[in-house]
């Protein structure tokens, strides 16, 4: 910090994509600019660093994207997933400009690969990042090293000082010293709130105290509160968040894309009590995936079994870690901690309901069982070949939907209107666009879009 | 002998994490084998090994390196597989164990065969001769040469082909091998994907510099192969004895080639001083350092003969140069030199995998 000045024209509060964006942007206008990362150089980039691809409008092909993928169909995409919780205006905005990141972004160091084995699905719609996100997050950094960007780790932001309709300064612990950092303009592109268990539990219930987090543990929302208490406009449900059922032995914290588990629709899925709960294969795994993590997070302890026989072993992306595997259902119970009786009961009661049939793994194969409580709807095949497979599920908390609303130029809005000098970008106010739900590469694109906006907006305000 | 468990043990680990992430697929050859199976069996751990070049691509973009809990490192993990595989199929492994490790016994060596070259040269000094030849017979040179290089790759022969049985490499056909001949002849997978190079000497920053020395290397190695063959063919096929002209086939190809391995092996040591030793095999950096220094020996003697041509330096310089020649054939089967070998045979093996799972699939 010896070589900082005194006042910066620009800090930026937060490391990830949308902060750098920000950065980068603001710094090529001749702005000077710091960027604060809360957490230690090793674990930068928030949780861009766990990301993989950036959904992104196209009117022709464009490597690495294939066929078109034009306005309507984007936002028609969105407002799906989103149940039309979404601001259009903001929704269309950041689409549109979508088209022009990709080759930003590229100019800026990022490199792109055809999609990945096993998301044939995505090519047409999403950008995937060569290396994943910590690979464009090394990208941006040493762009943003390059065009002088002072950065700062372990640098975390407490209290962002408000006097009227301006921000004077942040307060902010840098390695564990308290350091005031001065500006004229002010982003905050910190995250959400979603590595703050104690939060999470008083918006969500006690039983948020078992889920497990996928990304950073450093998005703890400590920015957003002071924000939200010193009256911002907020937007997004403060109770919810977007979870998914992962592998129930991952990490607490940044277990990352490798802990996801793809074998729902091929299992029976049961709980502590060896209980099937809901139907399996109601629809393909991409459109059902994300409601899993809520199904599991009902069930008593916060947790699901995944069964498979050894037909289905193959049918999907491998595991982080070995399955538990045995040859009878009754060790495979033993070995999960279920009960093997009751265990037993259930796969009988399951084999006995599945019908002959054709299996199509890819597609809806109407191969459904007959009269369960619990239907599985395709894919229904009996447990009967050994050796069987078990997988532990736990809900995987993605990202919280509370934030700060913004306007098109991503500003922040007191009570009495938007604040002179405060910009944000990124997952801290993404709740503007995406109110529920998730669709795959969108949060990336609303950091990148509202990262520049706020760079630019910034550096324009400074100049 | 079977693999070092412990290693293998937790290279499947890393990989089995690593194969479940799949965000490197477009850096290199190695994720999409990686990405052909669940379940890795030794064999096909050590065919990943020795597809990796180290580019340290992956390493830099992986979310899971230390200080994360699951403490990734492939790079470092496959160099330390592919080096105790090198040492395990070499034959006598004690030799591989010694001069992979170890510079010194490089360096000690070199000394040896040094004295017994000055000893030679004056004790078999021929009665008549024209330019070196005039220090050591043609039919000596070839009489000690000839085994020297060709016992070693009789050596590195035997050890491919269990190398061949261990990944389950398949029948050999041209189109494999012209492949694996296209890729190590651009070093595609130095290339990172993307044409920008690989991380190995600028942490997380891309640079073309390996690429760039190891082309000057291996080109000017070649060249200066052909330099030898030439002249081997001139000497017997038109009678045309050393020394030559400037203008003829060995110093059109060699003075070039010696240029290039001398720039080579200067940019490589650079390298290697600058590059990160946690993300290769740390326990052979000596023995990797001293095999650049000796390649460029090589050639840096060999350029010191020529231009010391009718001068009294030519007979020490012919000691030295040889010297240096005879332990480069003496340690190819126990030094980075096997690396050449191994490299492309895991891409003809790799080449003839792909095929088949593309025709399966």
């Amino acid at each position: 910090m010896r070589d900082w000045p005194a006042t910066f024209d620009l800090a930026v509060a937060g490391g990830g994509n949308a902060a750098l964006c920000a950065a980068i942007t603001a710094a090529e206008a001749g702005a000077s600019v710091v960027v604060l990362e809360g957490a230690p150089k090793p674990y930068r980039g928030g949780n861009s660093r766990h990301t993989r691809n950036f959904r992104c409008m196209h009117r022709e092909p464009m490597f690495p994207l294939t066929g078109r993928y034009e306005e309507e169909e984007y936002l028609d995409d969105l407002l799906r997933v989103t149940k039309g919780k979404t601001d259009e205006e903001l929704a269309r905005l950041v689409i549109r400009l979508s088209e022009q990141c990709l080759l930003w972004m590229q100019a800026h160091g990022v490199r792109f690969q055809p999609s990945l084995s096993g998301t044939l699905s995505l090519s047409r719609t999403n950008a995937f990042f060569l290396g994943g996100g910590k690979a464009l997050v090394n990208a941006y950094y040493n762009t943003a090293a390059d065009l002088g960007v002072k950065i700062a780790y372990e640098a975390q932001v407490r209290h962002v000082h408000r006097e009227g309709a301006r921000i004077t300064h942040l307060e902010a612990e840098i390695a564990g010293q308290p350091v005031t950092v001065n500006a004229r303009a002010f982003i905050l592109a910190s995250g959400g709130f979603q590595a703050d268990i104690d939060w999470l539990a008083r918006a969500w219930g006690p039983s948020a105290r078992n889920f497990l987090i996928r990304g950073t543990p450093y998005n703890r929302g400590v920015v957003l509160r002071d924000m939200l208490e010193q009256g911002a406009e907020s937007v997004g449900d403060p109770t919810q968040c977007h979870a998914v059922a992962i592998d129930g032995r991952a990490p607490k914290y940044d277990g990352g894309i490798v802990t996801r588990l793809d074998c729902v629709p091929f299992s029976i899925v049961v709980n502590r009590d060896s209980e099937r709960f809901h139907d399996e294969g109601e629809d393909v795994w991409p459109k059902r995936y994300a409601i899993w993590g809520r199904l599991v997070a009902a069930q008593p302890d916060q947790v699901g079994y995944a069964l498979i026989d050894s037909k289905s072993i193959d049918l999907f992306m491998p595991s982080v870690f070995p399955p538990a595997r045995a040859d009878t259902i009754e060790e495979l119970a033993a070995q999960m901690g279920l009960d093997p009786q009751a265990l037993r009961r259930t796969v009988d009661g399951f084999n006995a309901a599945c019908r002959p049939g054709e299996f199509h793994p890819t597609e809806l194969d109407g191969l459904r069982t007959v009269g369960l409580n619990v239907p599985k709807s395709n894919w229904a095949r009996p447990l009967d070949t050994p050796p069987f497979y078990g997988y532990q599920l736990r809900p995987g908390v993605t990202f919280t939907y509370l934030g700060l609303k913004v306007d098109s130029k991503a500003r922040v809005h007191g009570a009495d209107g938007p604040i002179r000098n405060l910009w944000a970008a990124g997952e801290i106010m993404a709740g503007s666009i995406l109110g529920e739900g998730y669709l795959a590469g969108f949060g990336m694109t609303i950091g990148t879009v509202f990262g520049r906006i706020a760079g630019k907006e910034a550096a324009a305000h400074v100049a | 002998m079977s693999p070092d468990p412990t290693l293998m043990d937790e290279a499947r680990r890393q990989i089995e994490i690593c194969n479940a992430c799949r965000y490197c697929e477009g850096y290199c050859s190695v994720f999409p084998a990686m990405t052909r199976q669940k379940a890795f069996a030794d064999g096909d751990l050590t065919h990943l090994a020795n597809l990796c070049h180290n580019c340290r691509g992956c390493y830099y973009a992986c979310q899971y390196t230390a200080p994360h809990e699951f403490a990734l490192n492939i790079p470092a993990v496959l160099a330390d597989l592919r080096v105790e595989g090198w040492e395990r199929l070499a034959r006598p492994q004690a030799f591989a164990r010694l001069f992979q490790r170890h510079g010194v016994a490089m360096a000690g060596l070199l000394v040896v065969v040094l004295a017994l070259f000055f000893w030679a040269l004056a004790a078999l000094r021929p009665e008549e001769g024209a330019g070196f030849y005039a220090y050591l017979a043609h039919n000596t040179m070839i009489a000690i040469f000839i085994p020297a290089f060709v016992l070693p790759l009789a050596l590195i022969a035997l050890s491919l082909r269990d190398y061949w049985r261990e990944v389950g490499g398949g029948r050999v056909r041209l189109a494999h091998i012209l492949s694996a001949l296209e890729s190590a002849a651009r070093l595609k997978n130095l290339s990172g994907g993307h044409g920008d190079g690989c991380n190995f000497e600028s942490g997380d920053r891309f640079t073309d510099r390996r690429r760039l020395f190891h082309h000057l290397m291996m080109y000017g190695f070649l060249l200066c192969f052909a330099s030898t063959a030439s002249g081997t063919i001139m000497h017997y096929g038109l009678g045309w004895e050393a020394p030559y002209p400037l203008w003829s086939a060995p110093k059109l190809f060699g003075l070039p080639g010696g240029v290039m391995m001398v720039a080579g092996a200067t940019g490589l040591v650079w390298l290697k001083l600058r590059a990160d030793p946690e993300l290769g095999a740390a326990q052979v950096w000596g023995g990797e350092m001293a095999f650049v220094l000796l390649l460029g020996a090589v050639a840096l003697t060999g350029l010191a003969l020529y231009a010391a041509t009718g001068s009294g330096l030519v007979g020490p310089l012919l000691a030295i140069h040889l010297a240096t020649v005879m332990v480069l054939f003496l340690v190819m089967p126990f030094s980075k030199m096997v690396h050449g070998f191994f490299r492309l045979a895991a891409l003809v093996a790799e080449a003839g995998k792909s095929a088949t799972a593309g025709k399966r699939a």
